[in-house]
């Protein structure tokens, strides 16, 4: 067991979580000298993924995830980000009954030194808030919380482009919540449906490339989400195929970006465009219905 | 045409939230006003719009809304708040005094609508998510801890219609007036009771003793036995003087076949009373041939069930009556379940009180040949009610002659 990649990263991975983080105040410099920093992301080893519960289309109890493979998978892409894309990750611990923690875009959504947290739709995933929640505190984030009633899957649902942020709702958040991510933030907000069971977060059918341009399939927004994004943004649209393989479910830090692998198309108009591709094997984790975005947080 | 206010707010320009609400109150069948508009002063800004939905019926209201939900539009006005009852029989403090209105009860985003509604009493909730339940409850029925809704937000009540011109009581508005067509008025006054009838409804008759004392005695009970009546309120005078009829002939003393004044005749409705307490009780008194006719014995025959509601005057009073006027109330409040037309004739007090019970969906005729019991009824809320200024014996003489079946 000892030879497994998962735990020879779990052995490095105490000295990152008990490492004195500066206060994230620092990410409210202006924008030219946050871009000298390398992204900061929070990531979760998967010491107890596993898959529980069927929560997602994606997520079937008789096709289980392998979880010697997706430690490999989670390892693979750790290194793609820390040592090729040059990221600075932060780890919290996998709770023992979490078994989705692994996927930390949905824990909140950073901004400063601010945390939105989430307030999860299912049940299944609720237990992971506290977890979450005292990571955050234990990294001197201020934290907010959405009303009892209106749920929120963080990153999961909301993607900055710049200063703008566009938010998911109908299928894991709800509307509501884009309000108080605007008046908490002091930003506007897209509000944009989705309708595709398959597509349940924002942030598995839409990416956004700079602050101008997203990558996104359509047929995973209704018809007025489609306008709004045309309206405000260039786009480079996604073939089905690979969106049913979580090509938007990418990770774009600078002029990197890291996706799943099996995206060839949108490979190629990536590297068309001047950008490193990193792409990653990760059947694993699409088994519960999330990929390299799902697996990352961006703290900024 | 029942309509709701909304709120929008957030990026609903820039999203086109707002199109998209406005598309989907239009495409399912709804209209909308947007009543108030402000702009957000920049792009980070929420703009907020007040929108007014109506539908052509409460239905289409709610599928419409349930819609619009999920996209951000709020119903104005929040949730019903409720407070626990301190103690039996008090409220809290600001409870919502109801109407007798049609009502409904916004929880957990549903209108639930109110059971049994009455005015002068508060709204109690029970239940959660689907269970939930919104009653009526009379002060002295509150027990400690009930949840009692407090304040009026969340509570909606929904005001009598118009009435459709094509309606019988349509052409007859509502207020008082000694100056009609009765003849006319006492046709559709027979015709809404077959309606009511027709539509599964009960009639209910509250009466007083003058209805005996004018002679028109015959006729109520002619109408009981073509089961045109399915319930009768009054107090302990109307089935006093309707025995001392059915035992004696007369009424107040007076011999109802001549009109003249009988010797010791005062005497007779105390010797109607006491006759009745020795048997036991009017079914006892039916059931062992003493009471052989009248509107009583009717009622008995026909199973129509009565409640007499005593009061601080009455002689006897005859053992079917409910000495404890909160356990009248409550006998009366079982009553008018499933009223849809009640006739009030020739009494105040049990009108009055009545008229407490009812929802103002309830078609109500009040007949008396005092303008002023009318005029009471109606300012103590009963405002659906009818008055037709009238003698009662003219009025039962002539409902009875409309009413198909009545054999006098």
């Amino acid at each position: 067991m000892s030879r497994s990649p998962l735990l020879n990263l779990s052995a490095k991975a105490p000295e990152a979580q008990t490492a004195i983080h500066p206060a994230p105040l620092s990410a409210q410099s202006d924008g030219q000298s946050a871009q000298a920093r390398p992204a900061r992301l929070l990531m979760c080893a998967p010491t107890a993924y596993a898959l529980k519960y069927e929560i997602n289309p994606w997520m079937k109890m008789e096709n289980k995830p392998d979880l010697d493979l997706a430690a490999r998978q989670w390892n693979a892409l750790y290194h793609v980000l820390t040592e090729q894309v040059g990221a600075q990750v932060e780890l919290v611990a996998q709770a023992p009954e979490c078994p989705d923690m692994v996927f930390t875009a949905n824990a909140g959504l950073v901004r400063g030194q601010y945390v939105l947290l989430s307030n999860f739709r299912h049940p299944q995933r609720q237990v992971e808030e506290p977890y979450f929640r005292a990571w955050f505190e234990a990294h001197g984030y201020k934290v907010q919380l959405p009303s009892v009633g209106c749920k929120f899957e963080g990153e999961g649902d909301a993607l900055f482009a710049g200063d703008l942020l566009l938010a998911g709702y109908l299928k894991r958040s709800d509307i509501c919540a884009h309000r108080w991510m605007s008046e908490a933030l002091a930003l506007p907000v897209l509000s944009l449906e989705l309708i595709d069971d398959r597509w349940y977060h924002l942030d598995t059918c839409l990416f956004p490339l700079t602050a101008d341009t997203v990558v996104y399939y359509p047929g995973a927004f209704d018809p007025y989400a489609r306008v709004v994004i045309a309206n405000n943004f260039q786009t480079i649209e996604v073939c089905q195929e690979e969106a049913l393989r979580f090509a938007c479910n990418a990770v774009v830090i600078g002029q990197s970006v890291v996706l799943p692998a099996g995206c060839p198309r949108l490979t190629r108009e990536l590297e068309s465009q001047g950008y490193t591709v990193y792409s990653i094997d990760l059947s694993e984790f699409l088994k519960a219905g999330g990929a390299a975005k799902c697996l990352t947080l961006f703290l900024r | 045409m029942p309509s709701e206010t909304l709120h929008l707010d957030g990026h609903i320009i820039d999203s086109l939230t707002l199109s998209k609400v406005l598309d989907i109150i239009l495409r399912d069948g709804g209209q909308y006003r947007i009543t108030r508009f402000q702009m957000g002063a920049t792009r980070a800004d929420i703009s907020h719009a007040e929108i007014v939905v109506s539908a052509p019926d409460a239905a289409t209201l709610e599928n419409i809304l349930h819609l619009v939900q999920q996209h951000g539009a709020t119903r104005a006005g929040g949730e019903a708040r409720t407070e626990p009852a301190p103690a039996d029989g008090v409220f809290p403090e600001g409870f919502y005094a109801t109407t007798n209105l049609e009502t409904a009860v916004r929880v957990q985003g549903r209108w639930l609508p109110v059971e049994n509604i009455e005015m002068d009493c508060g709204l109690v909730l029970t239940g959660s998510g689907e269970q939930a339940v919104a009653r009526c409850v009379p002060m002295h029925r509150v027990r400690e801890g009930d949840r009692i809704v407090i304040g009026d937000e969340g509570v909606r009540v929904t005001p009598v219609e118009r009435p459709d011109p094509t309606d019988v009581f349509g052409f007859m508005g509502s207020e008082v007036s000694t100056e009609r067509p009765k003849e006319r008025v006492v046709a559709a006054i027979a015709q809404a009771m077959q309606e009511a009838r027709a539509a599964g409804q009960k009639a209910l008759f509250v009466g007083g003793p003058a209805i005996l004392h004018t002679g028109a005695g015959c006729y109520l009970e002619a109408i009981i036995r073509a089961g045109w009546i399915d319930v009768l309120f009054a107090g302990n005078a109307l089935a006093a003087h309707d025995i001392e009829r059915a035992l004696f002939g007369t009424s107040l003393g007076v011999e109802l076949a001549t009109g003249s004044a009988v010797a010791h005749g005062h005497e007779h409705h105390l010797r109607a009373i006491n006759r009745i307490r020795a048997a036991g009780g009017i079914r006892q008194a039916v059931e062992k041939g003493i009471l052989r006719t009248g509107i009583m014995h009717a009622c008995v025959t026909n199973n129509v069930p009565f409640v007499l509601a005593g009061s601080i005057r009455d002689d006897g009073p005859l053992p079917d009556v409910i000495t404890d006027s909160v356990k009248a109330q409550d006998a009366m409040r079982e009553g008018v379940r499933g009223v849809g037309i009640a006739l009030m004739v020739a009494t105040t007090l049990h009108s009055v009180a009545t008229g407490n019970l009812l929802p103002a969906s309830v078609r109500t005729v009040c007949v008396d040949s005092d303008p002023d019991t009318v005029i009471k009824l109606m300012d103590r809320g009963t405002h659906q009610a009818f008055g037709l200024v009238t003698d009662c014996e003219f009025f039962l003489k002539e409902l009875a002659a409309r009413l198909p079946g009545v054999k006098l």
